[in-house]
């Protein structure tokens, strides 16, 4: 069994990661568990079949304060936080001067306050940039005395159900505060695989008695890091420092559905005259799903090269998807080749691998829509 | 017949000057579920230690290298539909490919399997 190394941070539920036999890697300046006995397959199709249960609570939560947070916070992303409802939630994305992605992040509109969840490896950036340019006009606190955890999977509903009843027909992409047994935990319906499910924020001294519940239940079992990346990935969501960074910007990443219509037109957001202007005239390049033919997959970084052997854009994420059965990528292509469709090479081990343009997802995305 | 393991977890059984080569039971452990194997043409000739193959799992590519110099004689078709036979069984049905030892002296350097057990529990 590895040990956490000294500099590695340790999440509440890491002697439960430990006992479950997880193999442990470093993530995020995080002991983490990259899988289970049960192996990244199986936890995959598990996922995909009834429900998993993922740590991930080496993220970062930050509550936001002040007399209009949602104000405050238009001034550093594209969503429209204003228009959110109570109790709704929105993905949205801070961006630089240049319009690129510096993290993306859930903002959650919570009556008195914004509940932000942001990614583990940004999160003390993104606590420094808030705090730095909304100064004055929101206060900024990063969550450290929280667990989180997501809970996904076709019969996550039926089974957090049993604990929350209310939890079961809660819309997509909503807030509710609930209790436990007992305990109170704020629940989201909403996560990172393409299936239906929850995110779970509780007290970190409570995570392992709310874990330890829902593993006990049949239909459940734990899920490590690597089964979320390859879920992730088949369900074409990118991950931050990969698919994106700031570098991309939200046109070239394929994420226009995170431009809220308002913001689009009114701006006052980084970047946004770039970002008008890319939706008017295009990106010089776009984020795309790459399907290999045959069963090798094409790792990050692989070159992707159109059919004379000229370089057009390089794999951000690539390996082989269980539910696809079959290898699946996306990276970014010049904007002449990305059309779905598009026959590519893709250059693996100096060898030439045929692959076309795919539509993503790679597997039907699955929330609940009530 | 003789089997011989390496320190980057190959085996090789020899029979004659033939070697049939894999990945230890050990690896396959490690790698978890393999869902490709790139193995090496018919006629290619491999040198000891040198890239001879790639296993890919769901998470990873990994280099096999070869545990003895020789000429590629057959690969593992069965690989090629079935990359799970890497995990079920390693040492027996999941073999990678076979190859005519140019140079049998470089087995001594190989360690034998209590050798290599010893050598994997030293490891954990």
């Amino acid at each position: 069994m590895t040990e956490a190394s000294e500099s590695l941070k340790t999440t509440p539920l890491h002697s439960l990661h430990l006992e479950l036999k997880g193999k442990m890697v470093p993530f995020a300046g995080y002991d983490m568990p990259v899988q289970y006995p049960l192996g990244i397959l199986k936890e995959h199709q598990h996922t995909r079949a009834k429900a998993g249960l993922f740590d991930v609570s080496h993220m970062g939560q930050v509550r936001l304060t002040g007399e209009d947070p949602a104000a405050a916070l238009e001034s550093l992303v594209p969503g429209d936080i204003k228009g959110l409802a109570r109790g709704r939630m929105r993905y949205t994305l801070f961006l630089n001067e240049q319009g690129g992605i510096l993290d993306d992040l859930m903002v959650t509109n919570a009556g008195d306050h914004l509940f932000l969840v942001v990614n583990a490896a940004r999160k003390d950036h993104d606590v420094a940039h808030m705090r730095e340019r909304l100064k004055g006009k929101a206060e900024v606190e990063l969550l450290d005395d929280l667990a989180l955890m997501a809970f996904q999977g076709p019969e996550a509903a039926a089974v957090l159900g049993r604990f929350i009843p209310e939890a079961a027909t809660m819309k997509f992409m909503s807030y509710l505060p609930a209790t436990f047994n007992g305990i109170p935990a704020i629940i989201t319906r909403s996560g990172y695989t393409g299936e239906d499910g929850y995110e779970i924020s509780c007290d970190k001294s409570d995570a392992e008695t709310i874990a330890r519940a829902l593993l006990a239940e049949d239909e459940v079992e734990a899920i490590g890091l690597g089964a979320r990346d390859s879920l992730r990935l088949e369900a074409g969501l990118c991950l931050y420092g990969h698919d994106i960074d700031e570098t991309t910007t939200p046109v070239e990443a394929g994420l226009e559905w995170a431009l809220s219509k308002r913001r689009r037109e009114e701006g006052g957001f980084p970047g946004h005259a770039i970002i008008k202007d890319q939706l008017a005239n295009g990106a010089p390049r776009r984020r795309v799903g790459l399907q290999p033919d045959g069963r090798q997959p094409a790792r990050e970084h692989t070159d992707v090269c159109d059919a004379d052997g000229h370089k057009i854009g390089e794999v951000t994420s690539g390996g082989f998807g269980p539910t696809a059965s079959a290898p699946v990528a996306m990276g970014y292509v010049d904007r002449a080749h990305a059309a779905v469709g598009t026959p590519v090479q893709l250059m693996v081990r100096g060898k030439p691998l045929a692959a076309k343009v795919a539509a993503m997802p790679f597997v039907p995305q699955r929330y609940y829509r009530g | 017949m003789t089997i011989k393991y390496t320190k980057d977890h190959e085996w090789v059984r020899v029979e004659g000057d033939i070697g049939t080569v894999g990945v230890s039971d050990h690896a396959q452990h490690q790698l978890g579920d393999v869902v490709f194997v790139e193995l090496p043409d018919v006629g290619r000739q491999l040198a000891q230690g040198k890239e001879a193959a790639v296993v890919e799992s769901v998470k990873a590519a990994s280099d096999v290298f070869a545990p003895v110099s020789g000429e590629v004689i057959e690969a593992n078709a069965d690989l090629e539909n079935d990359p799970s036979l890497v995990n079920a069984g390693a040492e027996t049905t999941g073999w990678f490919f076979k190859l005519r030892l140019s140079n049998p002296s470089e087995l001594d350097g190989l360690m034998d399997e209590a050798a290599y057990k010893a050598f994997v529990e030293g490891q954990a």
